[in-house]
C-alpha cells in the first residue's frame, strides 16, 4: 500500500494534466510536424509560430479583452450582491435563513440545457443581445448562489466579538461590514472572487447565444469558432496555442490558490 | 433595526436572481406548454432524451467511483500533497468548451494520441475513427466528461473526508479492524451526505450537458450523441422554432426535477433508517 501510493498519485496527475500537456506539446510543433503520421510526442523542433499566428491572424487579443471585461464586471457584481446577503444569512438570525439558503442552492442546480432557451428568449425580447454588460449580469446571477454558499459558511466562522466591539464603538451595521468584516475577510472574499472569475471566464452557453458579433465574443466562444471549412482545414496548431493561452491563467490560479479552493468549497459542502 | 429591514441585505441578490433567472425561466417554461404534446410525440426528442440518459447513466457512476478514489488518495499524508490536490482539481477549473477542442485533437483519427498510444502499446493495429462512429463517439464524450468533472466529485468528497474524525479510525484500529472494514463501516457511512450532494449535482449537470457535446461531436455522428440541450438549441438557432425549444426545455426541466425529487427522497428515507 505504501509503495503503491506514489504510483497512484503519478497516475492521477498524468490523467489530470494529460489533455492540457498534449495541447501544449502540439502548440509548439511547426506546421509540417503537426500533421505527421504517426504523431511525434515531443516536438522535434520547437516553434512559437502558432502563438504568433493566433494573435496576428485571429482577433484573439480582442476575445481576451472581452473576457476580461465580462469576467471582471461579473465578479464585482457577484460579490457586491452576494457578500451582504451571505453576511445577513450568517449573522442576523433571519427566521427564513435555512429556506433562503436552500433557495439559493436550487439556483446553482440549473444546467445549461434548462437555461439556454428561456434566457436567450428573455434577452432577445428585452433587446440586450450583443451586450457584454448584459452577459456580465447574467454571469453574476449564475455565480451568485455559489458565492453566497461559500461566503455564508465563512462568515459563520467569523468571530462575532469583533463585530460587537465595533458596534459598541458606534459603527452602524453597514459601517461594521465595510470597515471591519470585509477587510478581515479579504482572503475568503479573494478566494471566492477568483473562483467566480474563473466560472465567468469559462462560461460558454450564455456567451455563445448572447454575443453573436465576432468582435464581442469571449475567449471560449472565439476559440470554439476557430475551425476551418473541413476537418483538414481546422487550424489545430493555432487552436492548441489558444487552448494554452486561455487555460494558463487558470492553471496558475489553481496552483496558487489550491488550499483556499479546497477549503472554500469544502466548508459549504460539508454543511450542505 | 427592525426585523423586516434585515431582509434588505438580501435585496440585491434577490433582485439579481429574480429578474435575470427566475422570471425568464418561469416565462420560458410556461412558453413551452403549448408545444409539449408535439415534443412528446417527436421521435427526435425521444432519441435525444435516450442519448442524454445513456450519457449521464454511464458517466456519473464513473465520476463518483474515480472521484472517491482520488479523494481517498488526496486525504492521505504524503509529500507534495498540495501540488497533487491542485493538479487533481485542475480539469474542473479549465474552460469546458476550450478543453473540448483539446479532446477533439486527442481523438483525431490520424494525428490523435488516443490512437497513437494504444498503437505504440501494441493494442491497436488500425486507427479507430473515434468521433466518426456512433458507439465510439459516445465513449469519447463520456471519457472527456469523466476527465472534466471527476475533480468536482473529488472536491466534495475530500471535504467530506476531512470532516471524518480521525479518532474513530484509531478506535477501530485498536479493535483490530483492517482498512477494508474501516472503509465500509466508518468512511462510507459518514461520507453519505457528501456522496448524495455530489450525485445530485453531477446527475443534473450531466443531464443538462451542452458545451462539451457542442464542441466535441456536434451531436454526431448520425445524431448518436445529440443530447436534449442540443435539441433545444437547434430548435431555436437552426430550425428557428423557439416554441419547440421551449417545450423541449420544459420536458428536460421536468425530468431533472423528478430526478432531484427521487434522489432527495431516497437520501432522506435512508437517513431516517
Amino acid at each position: 500500500m505504501k509503495r503503491l501510493l506514489p504510483v497512484a498519485v503519478a497516475a492521477m496527475a498524468a490523467f489530470s494534466l494529460g489533455p492540457f500537456l498534449w495541447s501544449a506539446l502540439t502548440s509548439l510543433k511547426p506546421a509540417d510536424e503537426l500533421f505527421r503520421v504517426p504523431p511525434t510526442w515531443i516536438p522535434r523542433s520547437v516553434s512559437l509560430d502558432n502563438y504568433r499566428d493566433v494573435f496576428a491572424q485571429r482577433p484573439f487579443a480582442r476575445y481576451m479583452v472581452n473576457s476580461l471585461f465580462v469576467a471582471g464586471l461579473s465578479t464585482i457584481l457577484t460579490l457586491a450582491a452576494g457578500a451582504p446577503a451571505a453576511w445577513a444569512l450568517a449573522r442576523l438570525r433571519l427566521r427564513w435563513s435555512a429556506a433562503i439558503e436552500k433557495g439559493f442552492l436550487a439556483f446553482a442546480l440549473f444546467p445549461p440545457a434548462v437555461l439556454l432557451v428561456p434566457l436567450f428568449v428573455a434577452a432577445r425580447d428585452a433587446g440586450v443581445l450583443n451586450s457584454r454588460i448584459g452577459v456580465a449580469f447574467v454571469h453574476a446571477a449564475l455565480n451568485l448562489p455559489f458565492a453566497v454558499w461559500s461566503l455564508t459558511s465563512f462568515f459563520r466562522a467569523f468571530p462575532a466579538d469583533l463585530e460587537d466591539a465595533a458596534r459598541v464603538d458606534g459603527f452602524s451595521r453597514a459601517g461594521v461590514l465595510l470597515r471591519v468584516v470585509f477587510p478581515v475577510s479579504a482572503p475568503a472574499l479573494a478566494a471566492t472572487a477568483i473562483l467566480v472569475f474563473i466560472f465567468s471566464w469559462n462560461e460558454f452557453v450564455i456567451a455563445l447565444t448572447f454575443l453573436t458579433r465576432d468582435e464581442l465574443r469571449t475567449v471560449p466562444v472565439g476559440v470554439a469558432m476557430l475551425s476551418g471549412v473541413t476537418a483538414y482545414d481546422i487550424p489545430w496548431g493555432q487552436i492548441s496555442a489558444a487552448v494554452v493561452v486561455t487555460t494558463l491563467p487558470v492553471v496558475a490560479a489553481v496552483l496558487a490558490f489550491q488550499r483556499s479552493i479546497v477549503q472554500g468549497l469544502g466548508a459549504g459542502a460539508v454543511k450542505g | 433595526m427592525g426585523s423586516r429591514s434585515r431582509y434588505l441585505w438580501l435585496l440585491p441578490s434577490a433582485a439579481l436572481l429574480g429578474v435575470i433567472l427566475a422570471l425568464p425561466l418561469l416565462k420560458g417554461l410556461a412558453g413551452g406548454v403549448p408545444g409539449i404534446g408535439d415534443a412528446l410525440r417527436d421521435p427526435a426528442v425521444g432519441r435525444a432524451a435516450w442519448n442524454t440518459c445513456l450519457f449521464a447513466g454511464i458517466s456519473v457512476p464513473l465520476e463518483l467511483g474515480l472521484g472517491l478514489a482520488f479523494a481517498l488518495l488526496l486525504n492521505r499524508d504524503f509529500r507534495g500533497r498540495g501540488l497533487a490536490r491542485a493538479l487533481a482539481i485542475l480539469p474542473w477549473a479549465l474552460p469546458t468548451a476550450v478543453m473540448a477542442l483539446s479532446w477533439r485533437w486527442i481523438f483525431s483519427d490520424s494525428w490523435g494520441i488516443a490512437n497513437d498510444l494504444p498503437r505504440a502499446l501494441g493494442l491497436l493495429e488500425e486507427p479507430v475513427p473515434w468521433l466518426g462512429r456512433p458507439g465510439t463517439a459516445m465513449a469519447a464524450l463520456i471519457a472527456a466528461d469523466v476527465w472534466k468533472t471527476t475533480p468536482f466529485v473529488t472536491l466534495i468528497l475530500l471535504a467530506g473526508l476531512q470532516g471524518v474524525p480521525s479518532d474513530l479510525y484509531e478506535a477501530m484500529s485498536l479493535d483490530g479492524a483492517g482498512p477494508v472494514r474501516r472503509f465500509f463501516w466508518v468512511t462510507l457511512p459518514l461520507l453519505r451526505p457528501s456522496i448524495a450532494l455530489a450525485l445530485v449535482f453531477r446527475l443534473i449537470q450531466a443531464l443538462g450537458i451542452f458545451d462539451l457535446v457542442w464542441v466535441l461531436t456536434g451531436g454526431g455522428p448520425a445524431d448518436a450523441t445529440r443530447t436534449i440541450s442540443l435539441e433545444a438549441y437547434d430548435s431555436v438557432f437552426r430550425h428557428l422554432e423557439p416554441g419547440r425549444g421551449a417545450a423541449v426545455t420544459l420536458l428536460a426541466a421536468a425530468g431533472m426535477f423528478a430526478v432531484a425529487l427521487v434522489l432527495g427522497a431516497l437520501a432522506r428515507g435512508r437517513g431516517d433508517a
